[in-house]
């Protein structure tokens, strides 16, 4: 064994953290990791990169990254980041979360920070269930599949989170699942050197609680399901790609437009005197 | 062309409560505001909204109370002073991340215009109702700072009191006012710059390396690293250790609890203020806060026209409640009297704190401001 | 001067609120007296009932409210039902006659004096301005605030471009009182 490799994400992960709390087979690992190459690749100053999530077992995030982490309550990274971003404009501010923390407890914060247009970068982990509760259904939870809360099929229609992310006003929106590791690392480095509110959606496996009950085998199985039946469709209308239990998966980009941001629009008010931002 | 205001209005101006608020908030450094519209405390975000782009500031006027809490925190871990102002139905949304910032240690301020209660109550009438809930409306166990004004020049007072605290003790420090001082209106004298004395957090003494984001000083406190400033700050709601890491166990969450409380109850003669009048030979006391303190001074300077031996004890701050002072009261006095606009809530702390020593009478009020006449009348009572 | 209380009663839209916020800002800032202005509103912005009151006067003044009052300005028939039983024996009562009918009788002490504000205003020019007729009534049939500090408070609280037609509108009124109480300009 050879202890004295360095491990490329070394310096961006905090060592002494190890090991996660993620199960394995879980998407996580690997999703996280596109994050790091792609926040190394974007050249960004990591002294100006944060990282923000809410609860859930991708809200663990934060505590691994080697930058400034803000892991706050279930369902308020985004306007925990808007104030963080907009108090000081110069940082990068990425929110790495899920699909229950961002779109059902967190879904009003979601679509009005994308209505703004503030200047934050949305990566969401969609597992289809709230794993860290044990695995029951959430707002993207296929029709029919079978978690805790929905033992005979569930019955709710899904958000089509991508669809929900353009109708919203994001100004990048993107779907890949966790074995597109390089356009899924490439797409995230595009987004954190784009102005505007960027989302990213990762679908990724959950063998633990979503996998077992809906018959989807190992984690591995799931990652070799999204390689036979993810259709790469770019610029799409997002309308067109929603995901169902055993259908295909449409990935992609889906938007990618500029307009002002929520900063850009602010008012300017001329003949201003001499009151700059007070850092405290 | 319009005139820009500056960041500190110095000179006498004809201001309500909440528009003495804005201007104490700006003059305090705040540079970021985020709020939703709710009566009667709206005013307070309108005024920002002209304010803010004045001062080079950011207003944003977020979809609800739980993300106006969360943002303010959020700006205020990039190093902005940042505040929100709500009433009930906005302050109980408001609780949980109120939790957040005492558990990440983030100043701030809230401040509540309280109007009557329960749900959607009484929203242009007043109340003093949110008292307790000011106290222990987050769930756990923690300490708050709470400064009840009674004019609008003490809107802008405490609201700069407010700023000092929060920055000193790390936490967000409430405000609690109500509807008759936030919409009432009087001379607010607004200082120069230089006779407003202003406290910022202290800001890590080390090396990156060597940083710990919640390893206290002497007086409990961590010193607080920003977003941006280089240090990798790691936070969480989560029971943590000194790194900031999350640690699951009684060991770790005892420690930390007991810090949380520490830095306010072992420095409360630093933050408790109180004002008194005519209590050194008082036989009865009027115990008040907020607007009730106004009807308080008129029927205790009645009472003293009449020959009763009456005082005023008014809590500048409610939380950490004073229990050694009413305690000290209770030993020499026939009677504390305590009116609320509520149906008795600091009369409960009252009672606790004079532990036997003395009669406690409540003077419970709904929806309006006690009369001066309604106290004196007890006062009177309680004399004979 | 020993604190006075002051009442000013209408429906909303007339400007009730501004004629008290006029009123206490001249008080407080210009003529350096203490004052202390509520109000009572109902849900509605507009044709509710609405009230300000003002306490000014050079003590401190605890007590907020206004419990009984000296002065009362009338602006409609409902605030005129609603407040005339409250007025202080040997108080001042001023309304605008078109909008309020007298339905009581007074004490000889107390001095009753009526203005038709909002016609006097429509002449003007602008029926928003009755409030400031009000004013110029009030200060001086009152003489409890000087003109010069009623005027700059008016100039620094109407929107620009109107200052002259409010300044107009309070000089109506306070004509008007001069001659409703033959004192001289």
């Amino acid at each position: 064994m050879i202890h004295s490799e360095v491990h490329p994400m070394d310096s961006l992960i905090r060592k002494d953290r190890m090991p996660h709390i993620w199960c394995s087979g879980c998407g996580l690992g690997t999703n996280f990791t596109c994050y790091l190459e792609a926040l190394k690749k974007s050249g960004i100053p990591l002294d100006k990169c944060v990282i923000v999530s809410g609860i859930g077992c991708a809200g663990r995030a934060p505590g691994y990254t080697n930058i400034d982490s803000y892991h706050t309550t279930h369902g308020r990274a985004i306007p925990f980041a808007t104030g963080l971003k907009l108090a000081n404009p110069e940082l990068s501010v990425t929110i790495f979360s899920g699909d229950g923390d961002l779109f059902a407890i967190g879904g009003n914060h979601f679509i009005h920070a994308a209505r703004r247009n503030i200047d934050i970068n949305i990566i969401c982990i969609n597992n289809f269930n709230y794993g860290m509760t044990g695995g029951q259904f959430g707002s993207t939870t296929p029709l029919g599949s079978k978690t805790t809360t929905s033992p005979y099929g569930n019955y709710e229609h899904p958000f089509n989170l991508v669809y929900v992310a353009a109708a919203s006003g994001a100004v990048y929106v993107a779907r890949w699942t966790t074995i597109h590791v390089r356009r899924l690392a490439s797409s995230i480095e595009e987004a954190l050197l784009k102005k505007g509110f960027t989302f990213i959606e990762i679908i990724s496996p959950c063998p633990t609680n979503f996998g077992r009950r809906n018959k989807l085998g190992e984690g591995l199985d799931e990652l070799k399901y999204y390689r036979n039946h993810s259709i790469i469709k770019h610029f799409i209308d997002p309308k067109e790609a929603d995901l169902t239990l055993n259908g295909e998966i449409i990935v992609g980009k889906f938007v990618d437009i500029d307009k002002p941001t929520f900063l850009d629009n602010q008012p300017d008010l001329s003949q201003k005197q001499d009151n700059k931002v007070t850092k405290t | 062309m319009t005139m820009i205001r500056p960041a500190i209005r110095t000179g006498e101006h004809f201001f309500n409560g909440d528009v003495a608020c804005a201007e104490g908030a700006i003059a305090s450094g705040c540079r970021f505001f985020a709020g939703y519209p709710i009566t009667p405390a709206t005013e307070i975000a309108e005024a920002m909204s002209a304010r803010m782009p004045e001062v080079d500031g950011i207003f944003i006027q977020m979809e609800d109370e739980i993300a106006s809490m969360n943002a303010i925190l959020g700006a205020s871990c990039a190093g902005v002073k940042s505040m929100t102002a709500t009433s009930g139905p906005g302050f109980s949304l408001m609780m949980e991340n109120f939790g957040l910032g005492i558990m990440m240690e983030i100043p701030a301020v809230l401040v509540n215009i309280q109007r009557g209660g329960p749900s959607t109550g009484l929203p242009t009438i007043t109340g003093q109702q949110d008292m307790m809930q000011a106290r222990w409306g987050s769930h756990g166990d923690y300490e708050v700072i709470a400064l009840s004004p009674c004019s609008p020049q003490e809107m802008f007072d405490f609201t700069i009191k407010a700023f000092n605290l929060s920055e000193k003790y790390r936490l967000p420090v409430l405000v609690m006012a109500d509807e008759i001082v936030g919409h009432m209106m009087e001379k607010v004298i607004i200082p120069e710059k230089k006779d407003i004395h202003l406290i910022s957090r202290k800001k890590p003494a080390v090396a990156p390396e060597e940083y710990l984001m919640y390893q206290p000083e002497a007086d409990h406190v961590p010193p607080m690293a920003n977003a941006g400033d280089g240090y990798k700050v790691i936070t969480t709601g989560l029971t943590h250790d000194e790194k900031g890491y999350p640690a699951m166990n009684a060991e770790a969450h005892e420690k930390l609890i007991k810090r949380l409380c520490d830095k306010i109850i072992k420095n409360r003669s630093d933050i408790i203020e109180y004002e008194e009048r005519y209590i050194d030979d008082a036989e009865i006391v009027v115990i008040t806060y907020g607007i009730p303190a106004r009807s308080t001074l008129r029927a205790v300077k009645d009472a003293r026209n009449a020959g009763i031996k009456a005082g005023m004890l008014r809590l500048i701050t409610v939380w950490p409640f004073y229990e050694e002072k009413v305690f000290e009261l209770a030993g020499k006095t026939h009677a504390l009297i305590v009116p609320e606009i509520n149906n008795g809530q600091i009369v409960r702390e009252v009672e606790r704190s004079a532990r036997g020593k003395t009669k406690v009478i409540p003077i419970r009020k709904f929806a309006e401001m006690h009369t001066p006449q309604e106290i004196f009348k007890v006062i009177k009572e309680v004399s004979k | 001067m020993k604190n006075i209380q002051i009442k000013i009663g209408g429906f909303g839209g007339q400007g009730i609120v501004l004629a008290g916020y006029i009123l206490g800002k001249a008080a407080s800032i210009h003529d350096k007296k203490n004052a202390t202005l509520t109000q009572s509103y109902g849900p509605e912005s507009r044709g509710g009932s609405c009230s300000a009151q003002l306490i000014i006067g050079n003590d401190e003044i605890d007590y907020p409210k206004v419990s009984q009052p000296d002065i009362l300005l009338i602006m409609s028939q409902e605030a005129y039902d609603k407040f005339t039983p409250e007025l202080t024996k040997g108080g001042i009562l001023l309304y605008d006659e078109d909008l309020a009918k007298p339905t009581n009788n007074f004490g000889k002490t107390t001095r009753v004096h009526s203005i038709p504000a909002t016609r006097y205003a429509e002449e003007i020019g602008k029926k928003v301005v009755a409030n400031i007729i009000m004013l110029g009534f009030f200060t001086a049939i009152s003489g409890l605030i000087s003109p010069d500090a009623m005027k700059k408070s008016i100039r620094s609280s109407t929107p620009s471009g109107f200052e002259e037609l409010n300044v107009k509108a309070f000089d109506r009124g306070y004509e008007s009182g001069l001659t409703k109480t033959n004192q001289k300009k």
